[in-house]
């Protein structure tokens, strides 16, 4: 009896031990929270911390997985509490409530030391709060047109190049009783890609992301003339019925039953798209149609982003991991595990198709914007996406919604 | 020391076992509320600084027109709710016979209770799904339209409260069942020689033995529609365009959601929710002190 005790106080001791130690980070510990719990961006991560531990045996990296929606209200609470020494983010305003509560540091010397500001400037913009930088981007995916190949081809229609082309194609769909675009809002987003799509190409980049700084009226005529274009749309039936009800991954099944033609989505959609059964030869990519001739053709294109929290304890090893991830030769590797772009100008984009659709398409413009709810602030977003979705079952209330964003917009940008 | 003990043991036993009970309710009900009434005066984040502003918060909610959705819906899901009392009356009545595997029939007719919200919420999600689901597949057998009845603004509501009906009846039906167990049988008896039959037997000689039944019944689904939070959350998110909102919910949705995180307009909110259940909570009380005092 007196044996056992004493070998229970010892595990317990040890168990102490081992709590001190896993707690207080020392040189040469790294620990990374991230939101990548799915399969393709869970490998992708594993596989850079592996190769980021071969070429710094010292460091010892402990990566933290999250459920992808749980982490958007977790890292609130870790950033104060127990800060890892890197957290997965995203650019753009999404950013701004941390940086402003001081709870990111700035990795301007990142930048600089490493020559970031020139291989990764194209997402320079969308990383820099203040004049300062306050992340490492590694990776993004653009948004476009994903459509049924075999349908358009059936029905004798060419992929449309402007707007005129774009209601033809979606009145002959009609007539063929196929649903031109299939969308699902029950969780808003998605109509806020239409949105930003139907905004950038009637009004152009400037405009939109003024919109979304809040230094435009939502009475503005011209988010009017947006709106319009889009009413054209929602009046010819262009959308899926019911798209209140669908998830976006619900609204997927009309495509892959051929009772829809296209879909407004980013490159993510391609994976399940493929993994329903549509083959190269039935799904196809096109850049959003021109909307008013002679207007840039801006594109969205999320970043996801990597961030050391001020509280973290880890810096100088947290400054040398984001200097890796923004290698060349590690984003093109990792990239090609997600599925998505490489951020740095060096780097080679897979070359599935889709990915060289869209790499080619985002070389050819320096207008990218990140994503309605990411370049809007929170509040403004959820009140602009759910006025989206109200506005797609009844667009004869276009008045009363705007006059609603209005009001929110005059009281979130202060 | 002892000699106070001695005196005064009557007096403080009761206070002595009572003092970790009460150490948490002030802990974690009394303190909050207060806490939430503070924090409604300002505007934060949860992250950065607060700032005062005064009543700004209530203001705001005075024009807003989603707090307005919100608190009809509440009254809505507080009036048909009291249907599950009835219903589970009638329930209870209908299973109170004494026939070969009546328990089997019991506990299926109890089953909905016992699952997980979660899982009601996802059944009627695809109860009503508009394209596959049972509801509008019979629909449509009869020859009528599909209806998305959680796409529409007008349905929504109703639609929830039908899903959330099913457990609730079944709680009540429970509750009755118990009651049933003590009506005495010889004032039944009584009832039978003075010629009373169905309705006239149910509503002057069983109701009034089910009273305190009935009283449960009506308290925990008062309950029930105020907490209808996880119904919505599931079914609906509160969509579409926040027409299937209730206060509890929108205040989540502030407070706490992706894209809220105004702490002080959530607590604003928390605090109006509040004295609403104070109106209920103070008549509750009221009763059982007349009822206590009556004995």
């Amino acid at each position: 009896m007196k044996n056992k005790n004493n070998l229970f106080k010892q595990s317990l001791a040890t168990l102490a031990l081992a709590t001190v130690f896993s707690s207080s980070a020392f040189a040469g510990k790294l620990v990374i929270n991230t939101d990548t719990s799915d399969p393709a961006p869970k490998k992708a991560f594993e596989d850079v911390i592996a190769g980021f531990e071969a070429e710094n045996p010292d460091v010892q990296v402990t990566l933290n997985l999250f459920d992808h929606e749980g982490y958007k209200t977790s890292i609130r609470n870790f950033l104060t509490a127990d800060a890892p020494d890197l957290a997965t983010w995203y650019a753009g305003n999404r950013m701004l409530p941390y940086v402003n509560a001081g709870l990111f540091e700035s990795v301007d010397d990142v930048w600089e030391n490493n020559g970031l500001n020139k291989s990764l400037a194209s997402a320079a913009a969308s990383m820099t709060i203040d004049d300062k930088k306050w992340g490492v981007p590694y990776t993004y995916y653009q948004w476009g047109v994903y459509y049924r190949k075999d349908l358009f081809a059936a029905n004798n229609i060419a992929v449309p190049t402007n707007w005129a082309e774009f209601k033809a194609a979606g009145a002959t769909l009609k007539a063929a009783g196929i649903t031109p675009i299939t969308i699902g809002t029950k969780y808003l987003w998605t109509a806020a890609g239409v949105f930003d799509y139907l905004n950038l190409r009637t009004n152009g980049y400037d405009f939109h992301m003024a919109l979304t700084k809040g230094e435009v009226s939502w009475t503005d005529e011209r988010v009017v003339k947006t709106m319009n274009n889009w009413k054209e749309l929602v009046d010819a039936g262009f959308f899926l019925d019911n798209h209140a009800a669908y998830s976006w991954q619900e609204a997927l099944a009309p495509m892959v039953q051929g009772k829809a033609a296209m879909y407004v989505m980013g490159n993510f959609a391609v994976a399940p798209l493929r993994d329903a059964g549509l083959t190269k030869d039935q799904l196809g990519f096109f850049q959003f149609p021109e909307i008013t001739p002679g207007i840039e053709m801006a594109e969205d294109a999320p970043t996801d982003t990597l961030h050391i929290p001020a509280n973290a304890k880890n810096k100088v090893d947290a400054k040398k991991f984001l200097a890796y991830l923004a290698r060349a030769d590690v984003q093109t590797q990792m990239n090609e595990t997600l599925g998505q772009l490489p951020i740095n100008s060096a780097s080679v984009a897979g070359d599935d198709e889709f990915l060289q659709a869209g790499f080619k398409m985002l070389s050819n413009t320096s207008q990218v914007a990140q994503f309605f709810d990411r370049d809007a602030p929170a509040e403004m977003a959820k009140a602009g996406m759910e006025g989206f979705q109200e506005f797609m079952v009844k667009p004869e209330r276009l008045a009363t919604i705007l006059k609603r964003l209005e009001k929110v917009r005059n009281r979130v940008y202060k | 020391m002892r000699a106070f003990w001695k005196a005064n043991q009557l007096k403080l036993a009761p206070w002595l076992f009572l003092a970790p009970g009460i150490f948490m309710f002030v802990l974690y009900v009394i303190l909050p509320v207060f806490q939430s009434l503070d924090i409604s005066f300002y505007a934060w984040d949860g992250l950065g600084e607060k700032e005062y502003v005064g009543m700004a918060n209530y203001v705001e909610l005075m024009d807003d027109e989603a707090f307005y959705t919100a608190l009809q819906n509440n009254i809505i899901w507080l009036v048909l709710y009291m249907l599950a009392v009835p219903a589970g009356l009638f329930v209870a009545l209908f299973l109170n016979q004494t026939v070969r595997g009546i328990r089997i029939y019991k506990s299926l007719f109890f089953f909905p209770f016992v699952i997980s919200q979660v899982v009601v919420g996802l059944v009627f999600s695809w109860f009503y799904d508009p394209t596959n689901g049972l509801m509008n597949v019979l629909l449509n057998a009869i020859g009528f339209d599909s209806i998305a009845v959680l796409a529409d603004e007008r349905f929504v509501t109703y639609g929830i409260i039908v899903a959330g009906l099913w457990p609730q009846t079944a709680y009540c039906m429970i509750l009755y069942l118990t009651g049933l167990n003590s009506v005495d049988p010889e004032q039944i008896e009584a009832g039978r020689l003075d010629n009373a039959k169905g309705w006239r037997m149910l509503w002057y000689i069983i109701l009034p033995q089910l009273r305190p039944a009935t009283f449960i019944a009506v308290v925990v689904t008062v309950i029930g529609a105020l907490r209808s939070f996880d119904l919505i959350s599931i079914m609906t998110s509160g969509g579409p365009w926040g027409s299937s909102r209730v206060l509890a919910y929108y205040m989540y949705e502030q407070a706490f959601s992706e894209y809220g995180f105004r702490m002080g307009y959530g607590a604003a909110i928390a605090v109006v929710l509040f004295f609403i259940m104070m109106i209920y909570i103070a008549g509750f009380l009221y009763k059982m002190y007349r009822d206590e005092k009556g004995h």
